[in-house]
């Protein structure tokens, strides 16, 4: 009768049967109801990474500037003068699609906590979204509750947002993607890390009061969507950036303070995750008593407790005998914190409810002990259909000024700028590049440094071929902070796709990690941190495959950068890389043939950095105008929009050797547009040579007018009109 | 010379507005914590931007009732020097020291962009180095920038000239269009009767380097501190 | 104890934006009969009192004070005995 009981329990918790004998293998003995729950929450892919563990082993994580790698709440690098950059992205895909405003908020307060609890003053955040068909009712309503709540949540704590990307595709239509990138600085001596250690130390809970909120948030996300899902409400919890913003400043008088041991936050899987990963980072154990725990609502039992997904919470782990200096921060501050537990030195996590044992498991096996999933990958055979695109059926448009117009127009490639004046993006004073250029750039104050920040991933590129699309995901991010004048150094991911016990889902994660590992390898760029979306299905449909990559790069001397827009008139513009005859998996393909298909561009990884050095060098020696990178929309939506930047014209004359559609929308990687004072064009031909990177010249900025060949012929403020959606 | 830049829960431009002070106009600059009840010595009190009590229950309604309010009436009372930028101003129109009351932007939305200011009334400390008619760029940050005033009010605003800023066009005509959020008149920043209090929405702290995009606030920050260079009896 | 139930709104001539796009989106959803929205805040609070009268004259203290911004906000409220 017992195990029939024990059954439906760990059914009802996702676990399955070789889990549930590990678990009394742990136990010797049979878990307990709190104990098996404990167990589900942390063993599901959102909290274990299960699934994902083998694949994500592939990933480059070490080089000489990073100081922390994946495995702590955040990764941390080195930026010299004795300071460091921590960063991470996370997703909150699953609550967003069910609670656009709360989900989106909730995110960024979660990725915001990751960064403090490092010791790191957070000071920027990026959001990559993916919404449903831009017409769709459904899409209008979760994009703008999603804006709005990042909006509601980032400006209220005072970190300014500074860039990301929105894209629509009705991949995305039941399974909308909410992935927050937060990036943190702080000095070598202040960073903190999530471990309890030390016996009889003192383990304090601050921040908000412990409610019913978000109970099984993680298994949540680690299932597909339903048509019930909208009834999981309550799973949803509520932000209060307030609290947040209080918290930030109390944890970082932490800072510096000799009797903190540890610091870490209190995300899903509530206090169940956060304890027991602090303990098993410290090889310790922990003893906690639930009837220290400060409670919102009366009568919540020990389960409850321990899986509140309430927000604004934090651990901190202190030396015995300084409660009432860690309590009087707190206080000043207007926050509570209670003495819940002590550290033990058995390994043991031990939760006691008024002195009786509840819960009694040894700390590693609850965070690090799942087994691992290892499965095999397939390829969709639906590939080789869609990779299939025989360029003579493609007929080419009439009207090439018609065709750029509804290319520029169209949901993905129009001003994002009605997103981001909802956002904060100068507070603290450091934004010198604002968002809608390439990358976000903020300066270091007190040096001459800068860093550039952007989020890139192409869900179309990885449907077609996630190798490659891993690749170009780590290369785009790569170029667009070299077009900025930054020297990529750091990568954090976030892997956004279906449900991995499904063969060919599993194949285009490994492809994907294959792809981004490969890049980030030869770019130089190791993944620091990062997180896994799986099962972002519903009615059996997977999103696209979306790896989503931010990146961090280092300018040495802020006046050192470059914009997107054009400058002065009758400087050159030239062309560093190659227009290729490639139109697979093109903006212009799906807006103007309604055409999902081909094989994404090619790229060559090595070819990519000898652009890259190129274009990094010509900014340090102040040598080019403007840089804008050349990819979604091709190189007439790339002209475009230097022109537009700067309100000028530019004459192109462009050698026609390839298809017209395909030189002026196709999609090439490794290219970069530069306007240059004609003067400064011999010294970039001497860089150029040196890296082996072909330079082609394509005209001037002049007059008020886009003219390419003779095929384009609009005046600039029209495009402007139409790209920033008031024709 | 010495200002105060007062830290009230959940203010975040108290960072900008001290580095400001600090860092670019190499000034002595002070936190003052929002229990201190003690604001004596300081040549001029910032109540900086942000979103203080989270705006819960209505912008700047609950820190106007923060200790340090009651000091700060009292110093503006004896003519000190007060500047409240966007959460600052929104908290001054609730304490009373200035008059009508911030709603929220008509489009309903935060707006975080450039405007461009007209300086309409230069005979005070914020704008003593300021000329007449100039347009300053400084960004807005804020959903609740929408000035009103009933009409009686606004009537005595412009008698009294205590209409400061203006949002303009970049050539510093005043439309309906260059109004970001609605507020009545294209007000950005009022002062009151003596002067000596200002509240604007805009944001000067966030632009007086040029690497930031802009550096007019420079201008204001330099009113202030030539005003009390240059004024032989300290407020 | 006593259940004290607030309304904030804004004064009658203000143009009240968000319930001007409620309006207009309960319209667009085929609500054709509504003349007019008014959006505004609701208070609950329970609180001490000897008797009714003086909870009146704590609460009009109370939304003079902090609750509504006479400026810009009215505020009515109803008082109930709770058990």
């Amino acid at each position: 009768m017992k195990s029939f009981e024990q059954e439906k329990f760990w059914k009802k918790w996702n676990l399955t049967p070789k889990e549930y004998q590990k678990i009394k293998e742990y136990l010797q003995r049979e878990p307990n109801e709190v104990e098996l729950g404990m167990y589900s929450v942390m063993w599901s892919e959102h909290c274990s990474y299960k699934n994902s563990k083998p694949l994500l082993k592939l990933f480059p994580n070490s080089a000489e500037w990073v100081l922390q790698g994946p495995g702590e709440n955040a990764g941390i690098i080195d930026i010299g003068d004795d300071q460091i950059i921590a960063m991470k992205i996370e997703s909150h895909n699953h609550p967003s699609a069910i609670e656009p405003f709360q989900g989106a908020a909730t995110g960024i307060g979660g990725i915001v906590r990751d960064i403090f609890a490092m010791g790191a003053r957070p000071i920027a955040l990026l959001d990559s979204l993916r919404f449903g068909d831009f017409n769709h009712p459904q899409t209008q309503y979760l994009y703008k509750g999603v804006i709005d709540g990042i909006s509601f949540y980032g400006n209220c704590i005072g970190v300014p947002t500074v860039g990301g990307e929105t894209v629509f595709s009705p991949s995305y239509q039941e399974n909308i993607l909410v992935n927050v990138m937060c990036v943190g600085l702080a000095r070598k001596n202040d960073i903190l890390r999530a471990i309890a250690k030390g016996e009889g130390n003192s383990v304090i809970l601050i921040g908000a009061k412990t409610g019913r909120d978000g109970i099984g948030g993680a298994s949540f996300a680690s299932t597909e969507l339903n048509e019930t899902s909208d009834e999981d409400r309550p799973a949803v919890q509520i932000g209060d950036p307030f609290s947040e913003k209080l918290l930030i400043e109390a944890c970082l008088e932490l800072r510096g303070l000799d009797y903190v041991v540890g610091l870490q936050d209190c995300g899903a899987a509530g206090l169940t995750s956060s304890l027991c990963e602090m303990a098993s980072r410290g090889d310790s154990g922990l003893d906690i008593e639930l009837s220290e725990v400060p409670k919102r609502e009366e009568g919540m039992n020990p389960f409850e407790i321990m899986l509140s997904e309430s927000q604004e919470r934090m651990i901190v782990v202190i030396k015995k005998g300084k409660e009432k200096k860690i309590k009087n921060i707190f206080d000043k501050w207007g926050l509570d914190s209670a003495v819940i537990g002590k550290v033990t030195n058995d390994g043991k996590f031990t939760i006691r409810d008024k002195g009786e044992i509840i819960a009694d498991i040894p700390a590693k096996s609850l965070a690090d002990g799942v087994p691992v999933c290892h499965r095999k990958g397939k390829r969709p055979n639906i590939l080789d259909s869609v990779n299939r695109l025989d360029l003579s059926e493609i007929s080419q448009p009439n009207d090439y000024n018609q065709a750029l117009l509804q290319v520029l127009g169209s949901p993905n490639m129009i001003s994002k700028e009605q997103i981001y004046e909802n956002y904060d993006y100068m507070v603290r004073n450091n934004t010198v590049l604002l968002p809608g250029d390439d990358a976000a750039i903020l300066r270091i104050k007190g040096t001459k440094k800068a860093i550039a920040l952007t989020t890139d991933g192409n869900g179309r590129y990885c449907y077609l071929d996630p190798l490659i699309g891993g690749k170009i995901a780590v290369a785009e991010a790569a170029r667009n902070l070299s077009c900025k004048g930054s020297l990529p150094r750091a990568v954090t991911d976030c892997l956004n796709f279906g449900n991995p016990e499904k063969e060919t889902i599993y194949w285009q994660l490994e492809e994907s990690i294959k792809g981004i590992s490969e890049a980030c390898r030869v770019l130089q760029t190791p993944v620091i941190s990062g997180n896994v979306s799986l099962y972002n299905e519903s009615k059996g449909e997977a999103i696209y495959p979306t790896p989503v990559i931010g990146m961090v790069g280092i300018i040495e001397d802020y006046h050192h950068i470059c914009s997107m827009a054009f400058k002065n008139h009758d400087d050159l513009i030239v062309l560093l890389g190659e227009n290729k005859e490639e139109l697979g998996g093109s903006e212009y393909l799906k807006v103007i043939h309604h055409l999902e298909k081909g094989m994404p561009p090619q790229i060559d990884l090595l070819k990519e950095q000898a652009v890259q050095k190129v274009c990094r060098e010509a900014i340090k020696k102040e040598l080019i105008s403007s840089a804008h990178d050349c990819s979604e929309g091709g190189l007439a939506i790339a002209l475009a929009e230097s022109c537009i930047k700067g309100k000028k014209g530019a004459e192109i004359d462009i050698e026609g050797k390839i298809r017209n559609d395909a030189l002026l929308f196709g999609e090439s990687q490794s290219r970069i547009i530069l306007s240059i004072n004609p003067k400064n064009l011999s010294s970039l031909q001497e860089i150029a040579d040196k890296y082996q990177v072909p330079l082609l010249l394509l005209g001037y900025v002049q007059g008020e007018k886009l003219k390419i060949n003779r095929l384009i012929n609009i005046k600039v403020s029209q495009l402007e009109k139409v790209w920033r959606g008031t024709k | 010379m010495k200002f105060g830049v007062i830290q009230f829960p959940g203010s975040n431009c108290d960072y900008d507005c001290f580095y400001a002070l600090n860092d670019v106009f190499k000034v002595e600059v002070e936190y003052i914590w929002h229990k201190q009840t003690d604001i004596k010595g300081y040549d001029g009190i910032f109540l900086p931007g942000g979103f203080t009590y989270g705006d819960y229950l209505r912008v700047g309604a609950i820190a106007r009732f923060s200790p340090v309010m009651s000091v700060v009436i009292d110093y503006a009372a004896a003519g000190g020097l007060v500047l409240g930028i966007c959460n600052g101003f929104q908290i001054l129109t609730e304490a009373g020291l200035l008059p009508g009351a911030l709603m929220r932007n008509n489009s309903l939305h935060f707006i975080c962009k450039y405007t461009y200011l007209k300086v309409e009334n230069n005979q005070i400390p914020h704008t003593y180095s300021c000329k007449s008619g100039q347009v300053l760029k400084v960004p807005i940050a804020h959903g609740d920038g929408n000035y009103y005033i009933d009409e009686h009010g606004l009537s005595l605003l412009i008698k009294n000239n205590q209409i400061v800023l203006r949002y303009c066009e970049e050539n510093g005509e005043v439309t309906p269009k260059a109004n970001p959020n609605g507020a009545v008149d294209n007000i950005a920043a009022i002062c009151n009767k003596e002067g000596n209090v200002l509240g604007m929405m805009p944001h000067p702290e966030r632009c007086v380097e040029d690497c930031l995009g802009s550096s007019d606030g420079k201008y204001i920050f330099n009113s202030i501190l030539n005003f009390i260079k240059n004024s032989k009896v300290k407020l | 104890m006593w259940l004290v139930k607030i309304y904030v709104t804004l004064k009658k001539g203000l143009l009240d934006a968000q319930g001007k796009a409620t309006q207009n989106a309960l319209e667009s959803l085929g609500f054709k009969e509504v003349e007019e929205v008014r959006m505004g805040k609701y208070i609950h609070i329970k609180m001490k009192g000897q008797n009714q009268q003086m909870v009146i004259q704590r609460v009009e203290e109370m939304g003079k004070k902090l609750l509504a911004n006479p400026v810009i906000e009215d505020f009515t409220y109803e008082v109930e005995v709770l058990k």
